[in-house]
């Protein structure tokens, strides 16, 4: 990305990834008091929360107007915004930050919706690599349970019924959230992520985070002069930007 | 960029710099084709109703750093590209395109947007059957411009690319790098050039001898004439 120093980012980037009801927010919440108590600076960022555009592209979804290839590209300056503004200057000063979701969730989306893989990872080609993903997997069949217990309804687009309406929104969204599932099957080859097994209860999910997450900590806090010399190797998603 | 197998519109696209003229010759263009009973489409660089909102408002309160400029701009043309272009192609039409993918390639990378990315980026769109390329001296552009027009947009000028605290300047600087991209596109896209020196009258004449032999217009008319008869 033109204007900006990706030397010396001394902080960590963790994301949580899930699907709605998955408990990712829950979670975020409580690592964060955690890290809180003991003296580490965070921040949470999160899909559609940019300055730029979450307005715009909510006002956008509640119609239903957008094409796939327009969404994506709305997303993908919604996660640019944030980037450059939140998450880089955040890790520059050490934070921990949080990510609530991050271009996975968003990779999933487009390529199960038919985007070419090879154009939507292009897209995100600007993305930092985290220090850790941690993908909260839950049954579909409880997450439904979870969701109609706290909205009543389930939610138009974790349902993907935007992509098949033949279907009621009961069964689409069995069928949404298997696909996306899928997606996170394969990108756990490629990027390496920690799953946990969300189905189950909140205190078990908690204490593997925090163990999983304190050895990436372990691994990376480290005296200054070290923490300098490893970071600056920090390195882009697929290797595919410019230098 | 994929081509465009079997798709029945064809696609016509203007591209030079601000003050090349290339908006007065594009619709001196629409102007005949729909005078002669031809089913056209015209459509504008960052003119979606959808996204237009956000990105005044990024480029007002000075939000944009090149990439989300870069982004929100492939949101709007993308959004007009699958909700119109696309679609007006698929059903026959010829589509006019003030600037096109083109502009977002020289001006992106003026801005230091990876080339390569920029163009990924773009990749699903078909390419125009023609690309105008309006071809005018860098001075001559530019005195269009400023001795028409007094106030300068901030964009518009480069002046997020910090090159001169003068607008004019900043202008200036600017549009000689896009001019710069503009002439290495050129070969590569196979950019019609036209001399935009020459009156804006015989300039038309000759876009339409081009469009006339490019095309097979007769394919691209109304079946039916609206009543009463346009004259």
């Amino acid at each position: 990305m033109p204007n900006v120093n990706l030397d010396s980012l001394s902080g960590q980037l963790i994301v949580v990834e899930g699907a709605d009801g998955s408990g990712r927010s829950t979670h975020i919440n409580l690592l964060r008091d955690w890290l809180e108590r003991r003296g580490y600076p965070t921040a949470n960022v999160g899909l559609k929360r940019s300055m730029l555009v979450s307005r715009e592209l909510e006002a956008a979804m509640q119609g239903n107007i957008l094409g796939t290839r327009t969404l994506c590209l709305f997303y993908a300056t919604d996660f640019a915004d944030q980037l450059e503004n939140r998450i880089i200057p955040a890790l520059r000063s050490g934070f921990i930050v949080l990510a609530d979701r991050y271009i996975y969730t968003l990779l999933a989306r487009a390529i199960v919706r038919g985007m070419e893989p090879d154009w939507i990872q292009e897209v995100y080609s600007i993305a930092l690599v985290p220090d850790a993903v941690f993908y909260i997997a839950v049954s579909p069949e409880i997450l439904i349970e979870r969701n109609l217990r706290k909205h009543t309804v389930l939610d138009y687009w974790e349902s993907g019924m935007d992509m098949d309406r033949s279907l009621n929104m009961y069964d689409s969204f069995i069928h949404y959230q298997k696909k996306i599932q899928k997606q996170f099957k394969q990108m756990q080859k490629v990027y390496g992520f920690q799953t946990v097994n969300g189905n189950r209860s909140p205190r078990g999910i908690q204490k593997e985070l925090r163990a999983k997450l304190e050895s990436v900590l372990n691994d990376k806090i480290l005296p200054v002069a070290e923490k300098t010399i490893q970071t600056e190797s920090k390195e882009h998603l697929f290797d595919l930007t410019n230098g | 960029m994929p081509a465009h197998n079997g798709v029945p519109g064809k696609l016509i696209a203007v591209e030079g710099l601000d003050g090349s003229g290339k908006s007065t010759q594009i619709y001196l263009l629409k102007r005949w084709l729909e005078l002669e009973g031809y089913k056209i489409f015209f459509t504008e660089w960052n003119s979606s109703a959808i996204v237009k909102r956000a990105t005044r408002k990024g480029k007002k309160r000075q939000l944009l750093t090149p990439t989300t400029f870069s982004l929100i701009h492939c949101t709007d043309f993308t959004d007009r590209y699958e909700r119109q272009i696309q679609r007006l192609l698929h059903a026959g039409y010829l589509v006019l395109a003030d600037r096109y993918i083109y502009t977002a390639f020289s001006r992106d990378a003026v801005r230091g947007c990876d080339r390569e990315w920029i163009r990924k980026l773009y990749n699903y769109a078909q390419r125009p059957d023609i690309t105008f390329f309006f071809n005018v001296p860098l001075k001559v552009a530019q005195s269009r411009i400023l001795d028409g027009r007094t106030r300068l947009k901030y964009h518009e000028a480069g002046m997020d690319m910090g090159y001169s605290p003068d607008v004019n300047e900043s202008f200036r600087i600017f549009q000689g790098k896009i001019h710069q991209e503009y002439r290495q596109m050129a070969d590569e896209y196979k950019f019609v050039r036209i001399d935009a020196t020459q009156p804006p009258d015989v300039q038309q004449i000759k876009v339409r001898e081009i469009v006339e032999s490019t095309i097979d217009l007769p394919r691209y008319r109304w079946r039916e004439t609206p009543f009463p008869q346009p004259k």
